[in-house]
This record gives C-alpha cells, sequence and structure tokens, in this order.
C-alpha cells in the first residue's frame, strides 16, 4: 500500500500562557484509496490534526514540529507545510479536500447552490467555458444523488441530508485523491446519516479516493472503516484494521471506548462507559495520559509515555504489553476486552 | 387505541390524545398551524422507564415539555397518580414536586453566576424540603453523593464552567432529585456528553429510578441506549405515535416499516451482515428518500407512506394503532385486518 499522505512527528501547540498541546508526536499514514477512520472525544486533537493537513490552522495554533507530505500518484513528492501562496490555493481542493461537520454553516445561506459550486470551478479551473461550468454543476449534484433542479435552490431551502451531499458534490468538485471528512454525519438524523454514508461508500467505489474520516462514533467507524487510529490527549493511542480492533482492541481506551456503545441486538448485559475525564492538555503529562481513568494502571505508568509500538498486527501504545516496563504479563481480561472501571466516583479536582 | 401499560402496574403519569400545536405561520391572514405532537398516550409506571425514540422533529422533546408544564397543550390530558393535574398556584408548584426534568444541554440547564450548592438549595426551599438551615446543608451534600459527585463539600463551592459535561449533569440530576419527585423526564440527557461517559449517566439515571421506585421517561434518538435502559419503547413519527411496545420486541422485531428503517439505519458493528452495505430493502427506502423533501406535505393519511416500501392505496386513510402482539401495537394498515375488507 502507498501513503497518498504522510503525516511525520507531527505536534501542534495553541500558544498562550499555558500552551497547549492538542496534537503531540503524530504519525499516520493515509493509504491511496483507503477509508481511515480518525477516532476520538472532543478535545483529543483530532480536528486539529486534520486543520494542520490541510494547512487550515490559525493563530494561536502553530506547528511546532514535523511534516506533512503528499505523494503524487507519479511518486512525487508534496512538501504541504513548505507550500507559498498561490501552492497551496492549487494544492487545495485540487489534492485534499474537505467536508466539514456543519454543512448548514459551510455553505453561503445567500448564494444559490449553483453559484456556490460554480465558485470551486471557477476559483480552480477557470478555463471552462459558461456553458461547461453549467453542465459539470449538474453532473456533480446528480452524482451525489441530487436533482439537478435543486441547483436554483437556496441551503435553506434543503434538508440537513441534501445540504451535506452539496457540501461533498463541492469537496468532489476536482476530483481529489483525498477527501478529509471532520464529523460529515454528526448532526444528522440516523436514517440520513445512514444515507450519506453509503453516498460516501459508493463514490469511493466509483472514484478510488482516499477518505480520512474523522468521528467520535466508534461504532460507524467499525462499519466503514479499512483501518482505525484512536486518539486520546492528542497522541493517536491505539492504531490497526477496523476488524482486528473490534475483536481484539489492545489499548485500555480502546477497550473503554467499544464498551461505552451498547450493541442494538447484543444481549442486555452490565455496561460501563468510562469514568472521569481526560487531562488538562495545558499541564504537562509525565506518564501515560490515560493512566489516571485505567483499571489496569501500574506505576510505571504514571511515570514513563509509553511509545507507539507494533503488537502483531496493530500500533499500540500501552506499557501492559510490554511485559519488561509493566512487571506482569498483560492482565487477561485486558486481552479479553473487558472493561470495569476503577470506582464509580465521579472526582472534581 | 392507547399505550396502556396499567398491564404492568400503576400508572404514576397518565397521558391521554395529547395534541400540542404551533403557529408557523400566516397565509393571506389565516394562520398556518404545525401539530407537532398528534394524539399521544402513555402511561409511566413507578420503577420503570418507558422510552421515546424518534427523529429530530418527531415531537419528542415538545411532549417532555408539555409533561414538564413548559408549555401547555392544544388539548389532551395528563392525570398524576389518577388526578388531573393542575396548572397553576399551588397546584402547579405540587405538579413540579412530583415531576421533574433533566435537559439535553447541561452547559444551558445550569446557571453560571451560581455554584453548585445554590442549584440544589433552591428547590430544596421552594419545595420546603428541609426543616432547618443544617437539615438543608446535609441535604445539598447527599444530593451529591446520591450522584456519585465527589468530595462532596468541594464541588458543592464549585461553580459549572469548573466541572466537566458529565459532572455538570450530575448536578442537574441531582437537581431534578431535590424536590423528591415520582417522574423523571430525561430529554436527551447524554447526547451532549462525550461518548465514553454517557453510559454512566444513564446506569446512575437507572440505578436512582431502582432506589426511589422513580417513573422515568427517557427521551432519545439511540435504538441502542433505549433498549438497554427501558423496558417499554414508544416510536414517535411526525408527531404521532406509529409504535409501542416491549423494548426488545419493538427494537429487535419492529413491525412498523419506519422502525424498521430506524433499526436498520442505526450503526452496530457488531452486525455481521453488514459491513458496508445496507440490506438491499433499506437501501431502496433511502432512495426514495433521498427526492424527497422533508416535511413537505402532511396529507390525511398515513405520514410515512411516502418513504415506505409497503405502500398502498389504503395508506391514503390515516391508520390507527392495531395491536401486534402482546402490550405491542404499530399505526399500520398491513396489520389491520380491516384493510382487505
Amino acid at each position: 500500500m502507498t501513503a497518498v499522505l504522510s503525516v511525520r512527528d507531527l505536534t501542534v501547540d495553541y500558544a498562550g500562557a499555558h500552551p497547549v498541546h492538542a496534537v503531540s508526536e503524530v504519525d499516520l499514514e493515509l493509504h491511496r484509496g483507503e477509508l481511515l477512520g480518525l477516532a476520538g472525544e472532543s478535545g483529543c486533537g483530532k480536528s486539529t490534526l486534520a486543520y494542520a493537513m490541510t494547512r487550515l490552522l490559525r493563530p494561536p495554533a502553530e506547528v511546532r514540529s514535523g511534516t506533512v507530505t503528499f505523494r503524487e500518484p507519479g511518486g512525487d513528492e508534496i512538501d504541504v507545510f513548505g507550500l507559498g501562496g498561490e501552492e497551496l490555493r492549487r494544492f487545495r481542493w485540487k489534492r485534499v479536500a474537505m467536508v466539514f461537520q456543519g454543512a448548514m454553516n459551510a455553505l453561503n445561506p445567500v448564494i444559490s447552490v449553483r453559484s456556490q459550486l460554480e465558485d470551486v470551478l471557477d476559483a480552480h479551473e477557470p478555463g471552462l467555458s459558461k456553458q461547461e461550468r453549467r453542465r459539470r454543476c449538474a453532473e456533480l449534484l446528480e452524482l451525489v444523488g441530487v436533482d439537478r433542479r435543486r441547483l436554483t435552490s437556496y441551503p435553506h431551502e434543503l434538508s440537513g441530508g441534501m445540504r451535506q451531499r452539496v457540501t461533498i458534490a463541492m469537496a468532489l468538485a476536482l476530483r481529489p485523491p483525498v477527501m478529509i471528512m471532520d464529523e460529515p454525519t454528526t448532526a444528522l438524523d440516523v436514517v440520513v446519516q445512514r444515507d450519506i454514508l453509503n453516498e460516501i461508500t459508493r463514490l469511493r467505489t466509483e472514484l478510488g479516493f482516499a477518505v480520512l474520516f474523522i468521528t467520535h462514533d466508534l461504532s460507524l467507524l467499525l462499519e466503514i472503516s479499512d483501518r482505525i487510529a484512536i486518539m486520546y490527549a492528542g497522541r493517536i493511542v491505539e492504531q490497526a484494521s477496523a476488524r482486528e480492533l473490534l475483536e481484539r482492541p489492545r489499548h485500555p481506551y480502546s477497550v473503554g471506548l467499544l464498551s461505552s456503545f451498547p450493541s442494538i441486538a447484543g444481549p442486555r448485559r452490565e455496561m460501563h462507559g468510562i469514568p472521569g475525564h481526560p487531562p488538562d492538555l495545558g499541564e504537562p503529562i509525565a506518564g501515560c495520559p490515560f493512566a489516571p481513568r485505567c483499571p489496569y494502571r501500574r506505576p510505571v505508568c504514571d511515570e514513563l509515555l509509553p511509545p507507539l509500538t507494533p503488537r502483531d498486527a496493530a500500533l499500540v501504545a500501552c506499557h501492559a504489553h510490554e511485559p519488561s516496563t509493566y512487571g506482569v504479563p498483560a492482565p487477561d481480561a485486558l486481552l479479553r476486552g473487558e472493561f470495569h472501571p476503577v470506582a464509580e466516583a465521579e472526582v472534581v479536582s | 387505541m392507547t399505550e396502556v401499560a396499567s398491564r404492568n402496574g400503576i400508572a404514576t403519569l397518565e397521558v391521554r390524545d395529547l395534541v400540542r400545536d404551533f403557529v408557523v405561520g400566516r397565509e393571506r391572514g389565516r394562520r398556518q398551524i404545525l401539530r407537532a405532537v398528534d394524539g399521544v398516550s402513555f402511561d409511566l409506571v413507578a420503577g420503570q422507564t418507558l422510552a421515546l425514540v424518534g427523529e429530530s422533529g418527531s415531537g419528542k422533546s415538545t411532549v417532555a415539555s408539555v409533561l414538564a408544564q413548559l408549555i401547555r397543550p392544544t388539548s389532551g390530558t395528563i392525570r398524576l397518580g389518577g388526578k388531573l393535574i393542575g396548572t397553576r398556584g399551588r397546584a402547579l408548584r405540587r405538579y413540579r414536586e412530583e415531576v421533574q426534568i433533566v435537559f439535553q444541554d447541561p452547559f444551558a440547564s445550569l446557571n453560571p453566576f451560581h455554584t453548585v450548592d445554590h442549584h440544589l438549595r433552591r428547590p430544596l426551599r421552594i419545595h420546603h424540603r428541609a426543616g432547618s438551615k443544617s437539615e438543608e446543608d446535609e441535604q445539598v451534600l447527599q444530593l451529591l453523593e446520591r450522584v456519585n459527585l465527589f468530595p462532596v463539600k468541594r464541588v458543592a463551592g464549585k461553580h459549572p464552567h469548573e466541572l466537566s459535561g458529565g459532572q455538570r449533569q450530575r448536578v442537574a440530576i441531582a437537581r431534578a432529585l431535590a424536590p423528591r419527585p415520582s417522574v423523571l423526564l430525561a430529554d436527551e440527557p447524554v447526547s451532549m456528553l462525550d461518548v465514553s461517559i454517557r453510559l454512566e449517566i444513564l446506569n446512575l439515571i437507572d440505578q436512582l429510578k431502582t432506589e426511589d421506585n422513580l417513573a422515568v421517561l427517557y427521551i432519545t434518538h439511540d435504538l441502542a441506549t433505549a433498549r438497554h435502559f427501558s423496558s417499554r419503547v414508544i416510536v414517535m413519527y411526525r408527531g404521532e405515535v406509529v409504535e409501542s411496545g416491549p423494548a426488545d420486541e419493538v427494537i429487535l422485531a419492529p413491525k412498523h416499516p419506519y422502525t424498521q428503517l430506524l433499526a436498520s439505519a442505526a450503526p452496530d458493528p457488531r452486525r455481521p451482515e453488514r459491513r458496508t452495505q445496507l440490506p438491499e430493502r433499506t437501501t431502496q427506502l433511502l432512495e426514495r428518500r433521498t427526492q424527497l423533501l422533508e416535511g413537505t406535505t402532511r396529507g390525511e393519511g398515513c405520514r410515512f407512506a411516502e418513504r415506505c416500501p409497503s405502500a398502498m392505496p389504503v395508506c391514503a386513510t390515516r391508520p390507527s394503532l392495531v395491536d401486534v402482539g402482546t402490550a405491542h401495537q404499530a399505526r399500520c394498515w398491513l396489520y389491520d385486518g380491516a384493510a382487505g375488507e
């Protein structure tokens, strides 16, 4: 598998009196044509990572270190952080397009659907004739399953699902090999969400682009992704194929997250989430950032940051899988994918 | 036909034929009416949770607002402990003692200027739940203990912004418990919270239900937790109840085509037969749906007909709720013996 987009050692801070380390030392590869899921809860840095990959970060966000590399089909490499004004403009949308969560906010309310689609073509393919442009807009709309008569509609005249389809059509306008989708279905009802997911799956099969799909909804990712990366406190704590992650989650946070989603059809049983909350990323963290919420915590977890290490078919950042530092073999309960919270009490600091 | 839960016990709160209209505009001087809730009936039973599910705009939150007496019903009756409820003055205060609500957004439902202590002390005082100041102090701390927020004294002194979303929702639950209600309305209590803490909050509500023998209405769009945390489920579509019955039956073997659609659309990676593709039937449904604008028609017939794969000529007439199993009903002509006549 060749990577179309690679992130190396990326660290992003939000500057201030107490800088917040939103993304820390992240390595990630998006392979050509795959759907890579990026899961994590609010504040874990997943959107910051996506924005950094597309150079959309604005101060106070600052890239402290790292590189993002885009690979052309021919093998030429583009250093994304090295792009200047005009090069960057041409890189965006042509090579990497984005779809954001609030389709309502991503579209301009006072401009018709046609004008917004035309804008994209105008900006990036200025040579097109008016007729050609109109034809392309209609095609794009039909590609995402919206009637071409909707071209003259304004965003408020469309349902939430249709609006999100229009933003996907805009992202597809230049047929980019990479789409970054940040919570594209979160604000939608479950039926419409399913509808959009099917559309994305279908378009991906037809057009062959790769997707970085960001969401807090792990159960959804497990269904649609080829591979999944799980983020916690600015770091990737586990990365594996969707199947592997579902069947053999290795990081206690992944285990806890998986058990936080009851299965619709599964047996009724006692279920737990993960008590507690993520650490303050403005404070230095000595050991594993998940340690305070972890039922498998041992002294080493408070002292040493576990590196992301290959374990069979997965990458995991957890001491429990390294007997030499953990002191004992990985607990059976962890290997069985069980998560028994440390305490029921919610302690306020 | 009504959702009569008294088969299982004595109803604490009985809701019958609830209707709520909203004026949504004027056309040629005539008021345009949107019927957000249309003839909804159900019972809330002590010690049991009833889940009310549906997508946005189905009217489920309007039901909660009417039950909390934040808005008045256009018609219909609500009985508490067998008696018609009072709607003003002392009777309203009495009602609020008994029926409490937890809202969706714990960031908006707590006053940022006041401490946790203030939020809990107010209902205790308003409803005369403490005889003395020291008793009141003690009850504030007890409430925090009941929702597992520790150390209690320290939490009491905090302002909402010093707490996480889950902690705030625990405070909102403690506040709802303060008047010692018999009915708890939980309107999407976890949908604003991070996924990892949702189950903890639902477990807490479940535990309090058992401890206090509360009748709980759990409003949600999430079928999985609706099934796991309730004994019965009601499904609403565009203001009407389209299906109601035992939780396992409604979610695992849904009868109404809309409930079937909801159940098949919900993500569930543990459902092995579908990794990426939907069963053909649902795909067809979705294709029909794609071409339709939401909420444009509201005719006389079945409201789901335009999206329904089983639509028949008779669906132009409004179906009624018919029995499809034990204490299980669906509003669909497919199950109405009269349809063939």
